[in-house]
């Protein structure tokens, strides 16, 4: 009875467990022994050659660095000023206000869309061709003229188009982790802050602030961890790498893998990505933690 | 009195200047959408000429374009299919798993479950490499099949975490309830246990169809041929090399996006709250 109990349990496991095998321990334990080969993915011959992909990253590959700091770049951006507005409009609907459901709404509507359809779609709304581009007819319409650019061919413009465009995909979503941290935080803290006389600013400053700080540090690990890995944006924004100026890690991987068919390379820049990913959230739970130490 | 009057002056400032800052940032996130959908009935002539927001003449007959010289439709019936059994074999082979873990005992059932949660947060940026390989030794690649599986596989361990943790609250009763009545595990499993988790069955479903709906990277590599492609690899196709067809890319972004907008507006409340519990309880 033991026995069999035991075997039916498995055979509840046995899927998930089989499926995770084949497709995530087995991908994830390749990727780790390619790193230290140079293959061509066809030849079913490897050349075993240690840590040189690894040296090559780290002294020879500047393509490699510029990515990352291009990542770098557009994360900056998202956590500042996309996060920024996020908890401001969140701040603003924080309150008995009219509509707040629908804009609610509305603000996740870019979130759900694909990265591929936001880049083209915005492409195609701020390419160069003079009647089409929003941007600039907005521009002309204020009495900006000077200001009017080809923003997508621009190697200075490029990369922060694309940090706004990001930006403006993923603000609602910031938007709504922000207003639910928001709504958390009693009424009562709020009343009795404003009898003893404290204005908008003050109880902002001396209650909103303290208290949303594990929603920020949440909000700002996840956009670090989905800024730096997205690239799909960028092939739909501005078609690739563009000479370097757009590239970021995943797409030299990519490039790696399918341009210069160089899979234990690619392998060993994917495992260099990741631990950097892994150093970042355990750098930002750390400044959680002390930052929660700090409030208590 | 004048106290009065200056308190309620300052409250209506004070909204309309909320309501200013959160309409202008409704147009800028509607904007870009709507000229979408309406650069869509345009033609390649009258798109850069006609710079009104609403088109002179409505060109409906660039989505039969699309949709049938460009092989949209059948890469629109793939993302369908894709998505279907994505999140199906997602709801059957994470709900038993979950179901196990949460209510049977069976040697080395922490072990597996903690391989699981640490797979949710370890990042593999380049696991597309090691899996273009292992599709291409198993000969699933370029296969609905292939690409199906590898997609099970993403969504598995964010959904058995959200179902285990969904059982392990079940109360033990209802089970035994249901062994009473003589039915196996199997069956309380069925008539049981996921019965009552359909809320959190619905989680499972919609944000798994989001994800497999908009994914990418994975079908990018996979498929070569053309007619086993979903949406967002297709729309490549209406970006020539040298003219881009744009009423006719418009039409495609369109129909990749609307359903999923459409769709998104009936379950806003669930899309919504999966989110913001999600965040607070993560």
């Amino acid at each position: 009875m033991k026995i069999k109990d035991t075997l039916e349990s498995y055979a509840f496991v046995l899927p998930a467990v089989a499926i995770f095998t084949i497709f995530y321990i087995v991908p994830f334990i390749w990727v780790l022994r390619l790193g230290m080969f140079d293959w061509d993915g066809i030849l079913p011959t490897k050349a075993f050659i240690g840590f040189d992909n690894f040296k090559e990253i780290f002294t020879l590959d500047k393509s490699w660095w510029q990515a990352i700091r291009n990542a770098g770049y557009i994360t900056l951006i998202a956590l500042t000023f996309q996060n920024a507005l996020a908890f401001l409009l969140a701040w603003a609907c924080d309150r008995q206000i009219r509509m707040k459901n629908w804009y609610m709404v509305i603000f996740f509507i870019p979130p759900i869309l694909s990265e591929i359809v936001v880049g083209m779609a915005w492409r195609f709304i701020i390419n160069d061709v003079d009647g089409a581009n929003i941007v600039n007819r907005l521009l002309l319409g204020l009495g900006l003229p000077q200001l009017v650019h080809s923003w997508l061919n621009d190697p200075n413009t490029v990369l922060t188009t694309v940090a706004l465009v990001h930006s403006w995909k993923g603000f609602g979503w910031g938007f709504l982790i922000f207003l639910a941290g928001l709504q958390t935080i009693p009424r009562e803290l709020y009343e009795v802050a404003r009898v003893d006389g404290a204005n908008a600013w003050q109880s902002l400053r001396s209650i909103t602030l303290p208290l949303m700080v594990p929603v920020v540090v949440l909000v700002a690990i996840l956009t670090i961890l989905g800024t730096m890995q997205a690239f799909a944006l960028i092939i739909g924004l501005v078609g690739g790498e563009m000479a370097g100026h757009t590239s970021v890690p995943v797409l030299r991987i990519l490039a790696s893998m399918r341009g210069s068919s160089r899979f234990g390379y690619a392998c060993a820049q994917s495992i260099s990505f990741g631990m950097i990913l892994v150093a970042m959230s355990f750098i930002q739970y750390g400044c959680f933690k002390k930052a929660r130490q700090g409030l208590n | 009195m004048k106290n009065a009057i200056y308190y309620k002056t300052k409250k209506i400032t004070i909204n309309t200047l909320i309501h200013l800052f959160l309409l202008s940032v409704t147009v800028a996130c509607l904007y870009p959408l709507l000229w979408m959908v309406l650069a869509s009935l345009k033609t390649q002539e009258t798109i850069f000429s006609d710079i009104s927001l609403i088109p002179r003449q409505f060109h409906f007959e660039n989505y039969i374009h699309a949709w049938k010289e460009g092989g949209f439709g059948r890469n629109f019936l793939n993302s369908i299919f894709y998505t279907t059994s994505v999140v199906a074999g997602i709801l059957l082979v994470s709900s038993l798993a979950a179901y196990a873990f949460s209510r049977m005992r069976f040697p080395g059932r922490n072990i597996l479950f903690i391989i699981f949660m640490a797979a949710m947060m370890i990042p593999i940026p380049g696991s597309f490499v090691a899996l273009y390989v292992l599709l291409n030794k198993l000969h699933l690649r370029d296969t609905p099949l292939g690409y199906i599986l590898c997609m099970i596989n993403v969504g598995l361990a964010t959904s058995i975490f959200l179902l285990k943790t969904f059982f392990d609250k079940m109360p033990q009763e209802l089970e035994d309830a249901g062994r009473m009545d003589g039915c196996s595990k199997l069956g309380i499993w069925w008539h049981v246990a996921l019965p009552l988790a359909r809320p959190v069955l619905a989680v499972v479903v919609v944000f798994n169809a989001l994800n497999v709906w908009n994914e990418y990277i994975l079908a990018l590599i996979i498929f070569d041929s053309k007619h086993f492609m979903p949406l967002q690899v297709a729309l490549q196709k209406f970006q020539g090399e040298f003219v881009t067809n744009y009423p006719l890319l418009m039409a495609g972004l369109t129909i990749t996006a609307l359903p999923i907008i459409v769709v998104y507006i009936f379950i806003q409340k669930y899309i919504i709250r999966g989110v913001t519990e999600g965040a607070i309880v993560g």
